[in-house]
């Protein structure tokens, strides 16, 4: 076991690296200079121009620059936005909690609906079994900007029973808030692990030691809980932490959509307005989350699954 | 290498004989719902193509006192929040909501398949290297690297179009790498290398064809993954920009008329969306599955 979370660890920390590389200098290739977004259009003195190239080391050869940024962001300084003059840790710091709010409120629906709905629909054939799958084809076709004006439209405006923009105040106020864009941003997710949950709970359903111990009268449910659900949680556990990992990018737009005051809806507006140093602050801290989530779940699953050879190479 | 590798058939020939031997179009065991999804993505196109020139009215065309006016004659869908004719919007708009798309799926497709080849043909470290690489470029979500882009380049439809081919290349290079490997173990490749074919030879004119199936099936779900992102780029205000109709961006700007209570603009748009959408996963997941059991 420990070799392989070491060889994940290193494998982590190299995607990283890379990660920050590419949005450092994704960003460091933008034409346009900060000197003239912070002056505004304005020459500065001469003695300003060196005093602001110094501060910002912009004389300095670029993998200087990244190490510097790099040095500073393992510390949690991640620069000033320019335009505002603020540090970009406290503009993330103010908004994170609505975005890790989203995510995680989405996930629990994504995971009570998809798996109950993929265990109802294997489990019982016929009507049920069709309902669930008409279920998850509409919601599969349903990208998240799509269900959120369906949303807003059909009980925002219509029904008026939820509010449709912003992010509220105080814990029931903002959950009331929160609540059509987790359904929004869960749309297609749901749909997925619905369907993975219900292919392999019937796969399941079908294995002969599964046959064997229902033809021989052992209690369904049992049979079910013990036989069934526990080998069907493998793929389900991984898809589900797949979906869930990528709806960190995902938020943006129901943020957007729903006028969230969040770090991937900030992440859009900084980079309308060319705020450099707040689109590579968010993007290496949403990368981050991302790449984080992903070396948890393959951590996970091999924990879950004893016969994945630990030391084999994905093919 | 023993004699018996001279005398290997290339199944390419074999195919090549069937043509795409599949039924019309190649949609063979696609059934009914397929030939159905075909047709909605050919109207697309045609769409896309068209749109600009049939419209009945100026997309463009700003009339306030008609603002969020329903149906009327000669206006089956009535008007936006701006009066303009929205009929004419959703099929100018199908041009970008189409080509952006399909730009994506090829640039994509062609690096793709490109580098799953390469790596396949020549194998050992560089091949281990690249699969590194490719595993390392799959951290990226495609719409983060669509919001650095449009930071980068500013906000267009073409820094969406690049971002998001550069996020699903690594996703077609990984896929087509596995068939490219089982191509390239195969008798008749190691046949035609003892005869001195040269390398570009074999691949360009036997390994190439006989994963068409497969790279073509990817591109088809890859075109419905784009779809989806560029109209959520485009929906961000950071892929095309208003007032040029586009789908992903009337949906957005739907949205003040839907708060009134004019959900026509978003919905009409969306709908536009899913339904191609709905029709390309369909059939890129059929010729997918059809292309893996053909394989062989």
């Amino acid at each position: 076991m420990l070799p392989f979370l070491m060889r994940r660890l290193a494998m982590l920390v190299l995607t990283l690296l890379v990660a920050s590389f590419v949005i450092y200098g994704a960003l460091y290739l933008a034409p346009g200079s900060p000197i003239a977004a912070l002056m505004g259009g304005r020459t500065p003195p001469p003695g300003v121009l060196a005093a602001l190239e110094a501060r910002y080391h912009l004389n300095d050869p670029f993998l200087v620059r990244y190490g510097l940024w790099l040095k500073d962001a393992v510390t949690g300084n991640l620069g000033e936005s320019i335009p505002l003059h603020e540090p970009v840790t406290t503009l993330i710091s103010q908004r994170i909690g609505v975005t890790a709010e989203l995510v995680f409120l989405t996930s629990i629906i994504i995971l009570v609906f998809g798996i109950a709905l993929g265990i109802l629909g294997g489990l019982r054939k016929g009507m049920i079994d069709n309902g669930v799958l008409l279920i998850s084809t509409i919601s599969a076709a349903m990208p998240s900007f799509a269900a959120a004006v369906v949303l807003q439209f059909l009980f925002g405006v219509k029904l008026g029973w939820l509010p449709v923009l912003g992010t509220g105040t105080g814990f029931v106020d903002s959950g009331k808030h929160l609540l059509l864009p987790a359904l929004a941003l869960a749309a297609t997710s749901v749909a997925l692990v619905t369907r993975v949950t219900r292919t392999s709970v019937i796969g399941e359903l079908g294995r002969e030691h599964v046959q064997t111990a229902i033809s021989r009268g052992l209690p369904y449910s049992g049979v079910i809980r013990r036989h069934v659900l526990r080998n069907a949680a493998i793929p389900i556990a991984t898809v589900s932490g797949l979906t869930i990992a990528s709806l960190i990018a995902l938020s943006a737009i129901v943020e957007t959509a729903f006028g969230l005051n969040g770090v991937s809806a900030y992440l859009v507006t900084a980079a309308l307005n060319k705020d450099f140093a707040v689109v590579q602050g968010i993007s290496l801290v949403l990368v981050a989350a991302f790449v984080i989530t992903n070396a948890l779940i393959d951590v996970l699953y091999a924990f879950l699954d004893p016969r994945v050879q630990l030391g084999s190479r994905a093919q | 290498m023993t004699t018996e590798l001279l005398t290997q058939p290339s199944p390419t020939r074999r195919r090549r004989r069937k043509g795409m031997g599949r039924g019309f179009l190649g949609l063979g065991g696609t059934g009914f719902i397929g030939y159905v999804s075909a047709a909605l993505i050919l109207g697309a196109i045609l769409l896309a193509i068209l749109g600009p020139i049939i419209r009945p009215y100026d997309p463009n065309l700003i009339n306030f006192s008609y603002a969020n006016v329903g149906t009327i004659t000669g206006h089956p869908l009535g008007f936006d929040g701006q009066g303009r004719d929205l009929l004419s919007r959703l099929m100018v708009g199908a041009r970008t909501s189409v080509i952006g798309p399909m730009s994506v799926a090829l640039l994509a497709v062609i690096v793709g398949s490109t580098v799953a080849i390469v790596t396949a043909w020549f194998g050992g470290w560089f091949d281990t290297v690249v699969s590194a690489v490719l595993d390392i470029l799959f951290s990226f979500p495609g719409i983060l690297l669509a919001v650095v882009a449009a930071a980068v380049f500013g906000p267009s439809l073409f820094s969406a179009v690049l971002a998001l081919a550069i996020a699903y290349a690594p996703y077609v290079a990984r896929v087509l790498r596995g068939a490219a490997l089982r191509e390239r173990a195969q008798a008749y490749v190691a046949a035609m290398e003892v005869q001195g074919f040269g390398a570009w030879r074999i691949c360009a004119k036997h390994l190439l064809p006989n994963i068409a199936s497969l790279i073509v099936a990817q591109g088809t779900i890859l075109f419905g993954w784009a779809m989806v992102d560029i109209a959520a780029v485009s929906f961000l205000g950071l892929g095309v920009q208003a007032p040029t109709a586009d789908w992903g961006v009337m949906i957005s700007e739907g949205k003040i008329g839907l708060l009134q209570g004019y959900p026509l603009e978003s919905f009409a748009s969306a709908l536009c969306i899913i339904v191609i959408v709905s029709a390309v996963s369909f059939l890129g997941e059929r010729l997918n599955q059809r292309s893996q059991l053909g394989y062989r």
